[in-house]
């Protein structure tokens, strides 16, 4: 006997040897016989699972039990979410770009015309408000200035340098998402033709890395790439950096947002 | 003589079966996401040998203009691919069948000699109590590609919330290079393993749905010695 070998395993447990032959093999059979329709009804559980999921009613482009597992993803990482954790930032020489997505930007549009339409947070008594802002306004803010990683949902990711003002420094100088001593829950950001829609969690706005973006790799933003004024947030897939604001709304119910509508994840969130 | 012996426990076999369609969707919902961005080639330079993947595959499969179908089953079977995945090696831990699955310092020794014998360069297999040392190597290391794809998926899924881990594994781009290159594995294993089991017969295979397998009495029972096998001299060996 060896004592040095390692943990071996024990003995497989086996039937007694004095059992005949005829008695292993019936209780074999009846054994696998169990076995297969057990395991042959799982299957078939299976595939009525799946044809149950498929046939479900849609919400929002996906049906609707898709639909809940996203939002419960989503409320789970919100509840995960810590302003503190900041997107990985990067030498601004490695900044590049790779222009996608044109849906908002058709209609013509003169630049000195613009204004950013803000409604404020109004809550059930608190009366409408509606503020509008010149680029100059946002342009008087704190400029920060970081390069980060746009990550498209489709799954790849460039370094950008981003010139803006923090979306928190302009709620801090102009309190619109609060009323009455409340806070709204959700952002709504909206194209000027209203083709294109997002939204966002307050909290996820008012990270230090959200920014009311105005200069992309050194350069004013042009019109492809959302000029005059866009949302930028490395806490969210690109489709969320919606270009070309025309109206941020502060609202309790959560915003439209036209790629959830398309079946995408609502919080779309990193 | 026929003997039974009890190979598979019951919550294993489940765990197995029911890694089966989850591991397969989620590696059906990934090609979905991967076929908006499929960057990924085998090749150096210029040249290309094999690229992920040639328009006829997606279009033989399906695969096309279904990012937002793949990434909703992708992030709703992700919870049983690592609920399923957790208890299975919870229940290993706790039941004692680690012991059966964890190379141990004769495994390596043994894979080779196994290796070859399956390659027809030798005769004879190492007696075994249920796997051989090249089972447990491979059962134990797509376990370990389980846990890879985990977290090299955590890493791509919240890449801001767990920033220290998509760092750790090289960045974004890296860990979802790395996340695809485990998947590969998974196909890799499927293909040798379905080799392995349509060659070791219906006893063995039975053994993974009804949990026993039937052996010939000759073959040794518990506490005789086996010969040829001094390293392992108490335990019954299961037929080929």
């Amino acid at each position: 006997m060896d004592n040095t070998t390692d943990y071996s395993a024990p003995p497989l447990p086996t039937s007694p040897a004095g059992e005949s032959e005829a008695a292993v093999a019936q209780r074999a059979a009846s054994r696998s016989r169990r076995a297969f329709i057990v395991g042959g009804l799982a299957a078939l559980a299976g595939v009525g699972g799946w044809r149950w999921l498929l046939t479900r009613p849609a919400d929002e482009g996906t049906p609707w039990p898709f639909r809940r597992v996203l939002d419960a993803n989503g409320r789970l990482s919100q509840a995960y979410f810590r302003e503190t954790r900041l997107a990985p930032t990067f030498p601004k020489s490695m900044a590049t770009t790779r222009q996608n997505g044109n849906i908002g930007l058709a209609e013509s549009f003169v630049t000195a015309d613009w204004r950013l339409r803000v409604q404020a947070y109004a809550p059930a008594g608190a009366p409408a408000r509606v503020q509008e802002f010149t680029l100059a306004d946002i342009k008087a803010l704190p400029r920060v200035d970081m390069t980060t990683e746009l990550k498209c949902i489709e799954g790849w990711s460039i370094k950008v340098n981003w010139v803006g003002a923090r979306f928190s420094d302009f709620l801090e100088k102009y309190p619109l998402a609060t009323a009455n001593g409340r806070e709204a829950r959700y952002v709504s950001l909206v194209t000027p033709d209203e083709k294109y829609y997002v939204g966002l969690d307050l909290s996820n706005a008012v990270h230090p890395q959200t920014l009311l973006c105005y200069e992309m790799n050194g350069q004013p933003l042009d019109g492809p790439h959302g000029a005059p004024l866009r949302l930028v947030t490395p806490l969210k897939y690109g489709i969320k950096h919606l270009k070309r604001i025309g109206t941020i709304a502060f609202v309790d119910k959560r915003p439209a947002d036209y790629w959830a509508e398309q079946g995408y994840d609502w919080d779309s969130g990193h | 003589m026929k003997r039974l012996v009890e190979k598979h426990p019951l919550a294993i076999r489940w765990f197995h079966w029911l890694n089966f369609p989850i591991l397969s969707l989620m590696i059906w919902s990934g090609m979905l996401i991967y076929w908006a961005n499929d960057v990924y080639r085998v090749g150096w330079g210029k040249t290309t040998l094999f690229k992920f993947f040639p328009e006829s595959v997606y279009k033989t499969l399906g695969w096309s203009q279904k990012l937002a179908q793949g990434m909703n089953w992708h992030f709703a079977l992700m919870w049983l691919f690592v609920v399923n995945g957790l208890l299975y090696v919870g229940y290993t831990l706790v039941s004692g069948e680690w012991r059966h699955l964890l190379p141990d310092r004769n495994s390596f020794r043994e894979a080779l000699l196994v290796t070859l014998h399956d390659l027809g360069l030798r005769k004879g297999e190492p007696p075994v109590v249920k796997y051989n040392g090249a089972q447990k190597i491979a059962y134990t290391a797509v376990v370990l590609m389980g846990a890879g794809s985990l977290f090299t998926g955590l890493a791509i899924y919240k890449p801001v919330q767990f920033a220290w881990l998509t760092g750790l594994l090289g960045g974004y781009e890296w860990a979802r290079a790395e996340h695809f290159t485990l998947t590969v594995g998974y196909v890799l294993f499927f293909l040798v393993h379905i080799a392995q089991v349509v060659r070791a017969g219906w006893n063995n295979f039975r053994s993974m749905v009804a949990g026993f397998q039937i052996v010939d009495a000759q073959h040794p029972a518990a506490g005789e010695p086996v010969p040829a096998a001094p390293a392992r001299p108490f335990t019954p060996t299961l037929p080929a």
